[in-house]
């Protein structure tokens, strides 16, 4: 409990001893850490660090061994997926897996079609087709080029990943986890989505990032988190993160840069 | 020198696709004269059909809103092997309110209709949260064990049955009602699937991990669309009861089961046209080889089979494509 | 009385284990569940008898013969269809059903109607034990499931094939990169669960007629018993088979013989109740793995 931070307000999300165990194998151990409002927080770690297992603790994907989760004060351990986003909170996939069948747009039909965005929209839906237009140009779907009426079986990787970020912003979330929504990118298309990210942020949406592209993430994190074997090894500013030994022993070490 | 097929959308299936469709009548018969097909060809034809044929159809009828049922299952990912289940205790709802508390056909078969849907909901429910080979071998055993425990029990008539129900006042009547209620199936189910509430049914099957995280209960749906088929399966049992004026363990047999299932197959699964095509090829062919006995229900496993390896879009998706593309061999080099 | 029914309830349970285990191998190995199963173990049955009466084989050849022809039919099976629709499970179910039910409706159409339709008895006799008569071929079953249930064990736990079975049954993936063919485990599952079958078949047949309605039964008894278990765990089966053969023996010693039938159908609404993934099932939680 060294770096606990004791805040005065209640902060928005708040996870405590957070233990998830797969049949004996600790994915996750005793995990702790607050999550300010409309911070951006970059979680990293070496593979099998217990990183997806976080997000998909968060999100209700799977249930803890034992621990607590809080969002807004309220707890929210072990709700089941669906209550957890009815909450405000939505996730990327790392695995995109759109419905390849259907036209780009008409697969943000089923996010804007949560009881959540009908509540929000004061209890009517409205034309959805329309909003999810206008959510595909904001991540960058050229109007123009007519991409987002193309199949989405037909989309190159980046605008896939664009659309998922597309279907977690749909949902009108206070806090986005965004799972390694960089991986399998060229750098220029990184450097297309960061923009994006940045204008999530400024509009004051708290952001979670599990990342394995650590110049990007450094740039617009306020927060770093390290993880290894399901523990939380270090958190602070990026600079110093990176200067804890055990940090450098476990993560960059490993991979020799 | 290699070949392609290319496929390339009719103009008038490109313009009635918009609002254009109503500037011109040439574009507004190829949007009617499809559906227009199944209403002509059921009400006007198949009345002046001989009594045997009509009795024919009424049967392939009740098949057809089987298929229909499973093809709704189909849809959100359930595979159903007991469509038998819902025929069954359809058919012995009804029955028991005509037998024992003397309710006229009116009554019986939309009480039978509701009561059953939500009762095989119930019995259903709990597998709905486990993978889809769990719902198949669960249906598959369900109406097999039921009419093992009216058997033992001796409920409900046991081995004999319900027998000397009311029937239909005639055949004619019948015939209107099961063909008006398998319109009113096929364009309900075709217009709930072309919604953005089918959008998410078909969600669930393909990625539910992706529905799950847009922040929908997919149980809840999931119990929604096995409602709707159960409705419409007890639905037919119910009819089947009355027109057969009995109610008994044949009911759970695994014609029910397996008609269906492959009718939907043969004509598609998905669409719901497709398995109501499926129907009225297989039912009618049935009837026409009385003769081969066993035979047949090898003829509808190798069916099944072929279609599910070899042809998995059915025959209706191939006269669709007919129908709104047009398609020419070009040379690739 | 009671010393009875314990034996005969130990008799059940073997059955009924013997009945379950080839499918259950099948699915816990490579995900496919074989719903012509039922059919598998009448063929066995028929092409023993045919063998029997018509070639006049020898009964342990023809046994031994039909087991390893039972084998190649579901390595059949396994290269013919399912291969060609692999990876969609419902497919897969529809296919086995719909080939299921087609050879068993051909034995139906070929005739293989009637009480002649018998195999004869391994072993004739019986013994005492206590006040209770046992004939051998019953206790020959139940030894012949508990050896199998051993070999089995030692089968998965002890040989390459049996660690690369286990390997596919836990992550397909990642058995691929080890050089494991997950087609040929796949294939060799299928046809091990369906000389388990022709096994089942040709020890358990003895006892009474081969009829095509057995292959119906022989599928629902193995279904429920999985469901209960739970799907694809070998302990789950067997504790499955000893709960519902043992209440089956004493709802017909106790209660009425008829409501025998009725005990599967309660256990299997009494696990979907309490833990619908049945008794002891290991069901992957919903995760992306990391």
């Amino acid at each position: 409990m060294g770096g606990y931070i004791m805040t005065e307000q209640v902060p928005l999300l708040r996870v405590k001893n957070l233990t998830k165990i797969f049949g004996g194998v600790t994915a996750v151990s005793n995990m702790d850490f607050d999550l300010p409002e409309g911070n951006l927080l970059g979680v990293i770690g070496p593979n099998g660090s217990g990183k997806t297992t976080l997000v998909n603790l968060i999100t209700g994907f799977v249930k803890p061994t034992a621990g607590r989760i809080e969002f807004r004060g309220k707890e929210i351990t072990g709700w089941p997926p669906y209550k957890v986003v009815g909450e405000g909170i939505s996730r990327t996939f790392q695995m995109v897996r759109p419905f390849y069948q259907l036209p780009a747009f008409k697969n943000l039909i089923v996010p804007l079609y949560s009881p959540r965005v009908k509540k929000l929209a004061g209890g009517k839906y409205g034309n959805r087709d329309a909003v999810a237009l206008d959510l595909l140009e904001e991540v960058g779907f050229e109007r123009d080029a007519y991409v987002s009426y193309k199949k989405a079986g037909a989309l190159p990787q980046g605008y896939l990943k664009r659309l998922e970020l597309a279907k977690s912003m749909a949902l009108r979330p206070d806090l986005i986890i965004l799972d390694e929504l960089f991986s399998g990118l060229s750098l220029a298309e990184v450097a297309s989505i960061v923009p994006i990210i940045e204008k999530l942020k400024t509009k004051g949406k708290t952001i979670i990032m599990i990342e394995h592209r650590l110049k990007e993430l450094f740039r617009i994190a306020d927060r770093v988190m390290v993880l290894n074997y399901g523990r939380k090894i270090a958190e602070g500013r990026a600079a110093e993160v990176m200067e804890s030994p055990d940090v450098k022993e476990a993560y960059l070490g490993s991979e020799g840069e | 020198m290699k070949r392609r097929k290319e496929r390339i959308d009719r103009g008038v299936k490109a313009r009635s696709a918009d609002i254009f469709a109503l500037t011109s009548y040439r574009e507004m018969l190829y949007l009617l004269i499809p559906g227009a097909i199944p209403v002509v060809g059921l009400l006007c034809f198949t009345p002046i059909l001989s009594d045997y044929w009509r009795e024919v159809m009424i049967s392939t009828a009740v098949y057809a809103l089987l298929a229909m049922s499973w093809d709704m299952l189909m849809c959100a990912g359930l595979l159903s092997l007991g469509q038998s289940l819902f025929f069954g205790i359809g058919s012995y709802l009804a029955g028991s309110l005509n037998y024992y508390a003397g309710l006229p056909p009116i009554l019986t078969m939309p009480i039978a209709t509701i009561g059953g849907g939500v009762l095989c909901t119930v019995l259903l429910l709990p597998v709905l949260r486990l993978r889809g080979v769990y719902f198949a071998m669960v249906t598959l055993v369900l109406p097999l064990m039921l009419s093992r425990l009216v058997e033992a029990t001796r409920i409900l008539g046991g081995t004999e049955g319900l027998t000397g129900l009311t029937p239909f006042p005639n055949q004619l009547t019948a015939l209107f009602v099961i063909q008006l209620a398998l319109l009113a199936v096929l364009f309900g189910f075709r217009r709930i699937m072309g919604s953005d509430y089918g959008l998410v049914i078909k969600g669930i099957s393909d990625n539910d991990r992706s529905v799950m995280s847009a922040g929908l209960n997919i149980y809840w749906y999931k119990t929604q669309v096995l409602f709707l088929g159960a409705c419409v399966g007890c639905f037919a049992g119910a009819f089947g009861t009355h027109m057969d004026m009995f109610a008994g363990m044949p009911g759970f047999a695994l014609d029910y089961s397996l008609m269906p299932v492959a009718s939907a197959v043969v004509g598609g699964t998905g669409t719901f046209a497709g398995p109501l095509i499926g129907a009225f090829i297989l039912v009618p062919l049935s009837e026409m080889l009385r003769a081969l006995g066993a035979l047949r229900i090898v003829f509808y496993g190798l069916f099944l089979v072929i279609f599910v390896v070899g042809l998995p879009e059915g025959i209706f998706a191939y006269v669709q494509r007919k129908y709104q593309q047009r398609e020419r061999w070009v040379d690739i080099s | 009385m009671l010393l009875g029914t314990l034996i005969y309830g130990f008799v059940n349970s073997a059955i009924l284990a013997l009945l379950a285990m080839g499918f259950n191998l099948t699915f816990g190995i490579s995900g496919v569940a074989n719903f012509a199963y039922g059919a598998v173990y009448i063929f066995s049955g028929f092409s023993v008898w045919i063998f029997l009466n018509t070639f006049g084989i020898p009964y342990l050849s023809a046994v031994l013969i039909a087991i390893v022809l039972s084998g190649l039919m579901g390595l059949a099976i396994y290269y013919g269809v399912i291969l060609r629709i692999k990876g969609m499970p419902l497919s897969e179910v529809m296919a086995t059903f719909g080939l299921g039910l087609a050879i068993m409706e051909l034995f139906r159409y070929f005739d293989f109607v009637g009480f002649r339709y018998t195999l004869p008895i391994f072993f004739d006799g019986s013994f005492s034990v206590g006040e209770v008569y046992i004939d051998y071929q019953r206790m020959m079953i139940g030894l012949i499931a508990v050896a199998l249930t051993v070999c089995l064990y030692l089968f998965t736990n002890h040989t390459r094939t049996g660690l690369a079975f286990r390997a596919i049954a836990q992550d397909e993936r990642t058995a691929l990169t080890f050089g494991i063919d997950a087609d040929l485990v796949g294939a060799l599952s299928m046809a091990l669960g369906c000389a388990l079958a022709a096994i089942a078949a040709v020890v358990i047949l003895p006892l009474g007629t081969i009829a095509v309605e057995g292959g119906y039964e022989v599928l629902i008894n193995a279904l429920a018993v999985c469901i209960v278990g739970g799907l694809g765990s070998t302990v789950g089966i067997l504790v499955a088979s000893v709960l519902i053969g043992f209440s089956q023996t004493f709802t017909a010693n106790y209660l009425e013989p008829h409501w025998m039938m009725l005990v599967s159908l309660i256990a299997i609404a009494i696990v979907l109740v309490v833990k619908p993934s049945g008794l002891f099932s290991h069901q992957k939680e919903l995760e992306e793995r990391i």
